[in-house]
């Protein structure tokens, strides 16, 4: 029984620490693919559009009702000390800071990151990998670099839009539910977000764009089983880049108080 | 039991497999495969569902690495090669999927033309060439702009032969060319490969069940336990002795090919 336990345990951490080697292997395969190989830029932007402009609208709703029921809440409590002035810089710093890049990376991870597992695991299953391989294509120079560059270089630009429509919507909630004065929204604004909070912001979000390609690409890569593979590498993906996003998120944050 | 490696053989030998192992996870697929597989003619590999047939063929193309043994191309041992060195082999090959794998994203033209538009060459040469190879594999113009989706099973692996054709192989491995087929669909892709051949000068190693490709190859081996049990001209394969491929060709139950057999026999 004691013999069991450890070989459970041994073969976990063995399992573990290759799942970890291959992943970061994975990364610095495809770094080396960025440098020493051409960009496949018409890829590069056929996956923006993917990845980006056919995600707007799901992050213009979450922006938007984000900032609506970020601006409703912090009535609630700012009403009891007095403070709705500040309502604005509130709901501006909280969008802009956090909600706006973690929560449109999520929402991108679901739509985007595992459309990108599904499809690189079909085409596992399907042998369009291996017959990519036989025709002599490198896979990650074809697939993978172009999902990567355009899913960190389309983020900050998704985010931008989750922030302004975040902005927007505390600003519909503010003024025409709750009655606040417009000026006060926008002055607090003014006063108290600085250009450093929007860098911040959107740094973080090429880091999740970087991340949840990245994951989807390599639980794509690694799929294996068929259909049911196929499904389990999607959830896996959605949930190793969740997970991934939210922890980085914390250490990020740290960062960027210093820089 | 003939040997596998025809050390006499007149024709030049183009691969020359020797030892070949491959594990999986302590099982092993091929158990020291020797074959040499002659030049410019047709070799069919024949063996039951499991075997390790398409595992043979994938080591043969550098899609998995063997465990131990030497894989010999034109005198070179492509186990002992790596990088630039082992892509330039490989160029040799071309390879035809059982289910053709094409990229569904992909139309005909692009299916076929996409080393070409992966090199940089213009639209002009590429049309051409995709083109002409459509013609060598009997598809009109019209499919040109078609999906994946909207082809037949006997098209899509036309239009698999055709992509493979566009790197102008000297050898073409085909993994179950004629699996769920018509047997007309499957004889216009037997005369296909009989004729690309032929034309083409092309050495080709087919995996398959079906016995009506005997017709049209030069040689057949029969894979069995991960070794090669026969290997001898296909002209005369219906007149071996040879007690696997007597009978694997006729379907009997009772031989000295048992494994699966047993297992169903110990169910029952």
């Amino acid at each position: 029984m004691i013999i069991q336990c450890i070989d459970f345990i041994g073969a976990s951490a063995i399992n573990i620490c290759t799942s970890i080697g291959e992943f970061t292997l994975f990364f610095f395969y495809a770094l080396k693919t960025l440098f020493t190989s051409k960009l496949k830029i018409s890829k590069t932007f056929a996956q923006m559009n993917r990845i980006g402009v056919e995600s707007f609208s799901i992050i213009v709703l979450t922006g938007l009702f984000t900032g609506m029921v970020l601006a409703l809440q912090t009535y609630i409590g700012f009403q009891r000390v007095g403070g709705e002035q500040f309502i604005g810089a509130i709901v501006a710093l909280g969008i802009i800071r956090e909600l706006g890049p973690v929560l449109t990376a999520l929402m991108v991870t679901g739509r985007a990151g595992s459309a990108i597992t599904a499809e690189i695991g079909t085409m596992i299953i399907t042998e369009q990998i291996d017959a990519l391989k036989t025709l002599r294509i490198n896979i990650f120079q074809y697939l993978v670099v172009p999902r990567i560059v355009a899913s960190t270089v389309i983020m900050p630009f998704l985010t931008l839009f989750s922030m302004i429509f975040g902005i927007i919507g505390g600003y519909i909630v503010c003024v025409y539910v709750l009655e606040l004065s417009p000026e006060d929204y926008e002055s607090s604004i003014r006063n108290y977000v600085e250009i450093a909070d929007i860098n911040g912001g959107l740094k973080k979000a090429a880091v999740f764009g970087l991340i949840l390609s990245w994951v989807g690409a390599y639980k794509g890569i690694y799929t294996s089983g068929g259909a049911r593979g196929v499904g389990i590498a999607t959830t896996q993906s959605v949930v190793a880049s969740s997970i991934l996003i939210l922890i980085t998120n914390y250490f990020l944050t740290k960062l960027l108080e210093h820089m | 039991m003939k040997d596998a490696v025809n050390k006499d053989t007149i024709v030049k030998s183009k691969i020359k497999i020797v030892n070949l192992e491959k594990e999986f996870e302590g099982h092993f697929v091929s158990r020291g495969i020797n074959l040499e597989i002659p030049e410019g003619q047709m070799t069919i590999i024949i063996g039951r569902s499991g075997e390790g047939k398409s595992v043979l063929l994938k080591q043969i193309i550098g899609l998995i690495q063997p465990t131990s043994g030497s894989i010999i191309i034109d005198g070179i041992d492509i186990t002992e090669l790596t990088g630039k060195k082992l892509d330039e082999c490989f160029k040799k090959f071309g390879y035809v999927f059982q289910f053709a794998a094409l990229l569904d994203s992909l139309n005909v033209y692009e299916n076929i033309g996409i080393t070409l538009i992966e090199q940089g060459y213009r639209h002009e040469e590429i049309l051409s060439i995709v083109k002409e190879k459509l013609s060598l594999v009997q598809l009109s113009e019209d499919t040109l702009y078609k999906y994946p989706s909207e082809l037949s099973g006997g098209m899509r692996k036309r239009v698999g032969l055709a992509r493979t054709l566009v790197t102008n192989p000297e050898i073409i491995l085909y993994d179950e060319p004629t699996t769920g087929l018509d047997p007309i669909t499957s004889r216009v892709i037997h005369e296909l490969m009989f004729d690309m051949q032929k034309q083409l000068k092309i050495t080709s190693i087919i995996i398959s069940h079906d016995v009506e490709t005997f017709k049209y190859a030069d040689k057949v081996a029969l894979l069995n336990d991960g070794k090669i049990q026969y290997f001898g001209d296909a002209k005369t394969i219906w007149e071996s002795d040879n007690p696997y491929i007597y009978q694997f060709i006729r379907g009997l139950t009772e031989g000295p090919i048992t494994k699966e057999i047993t297992y169903f026999k110990d169910k029952a």
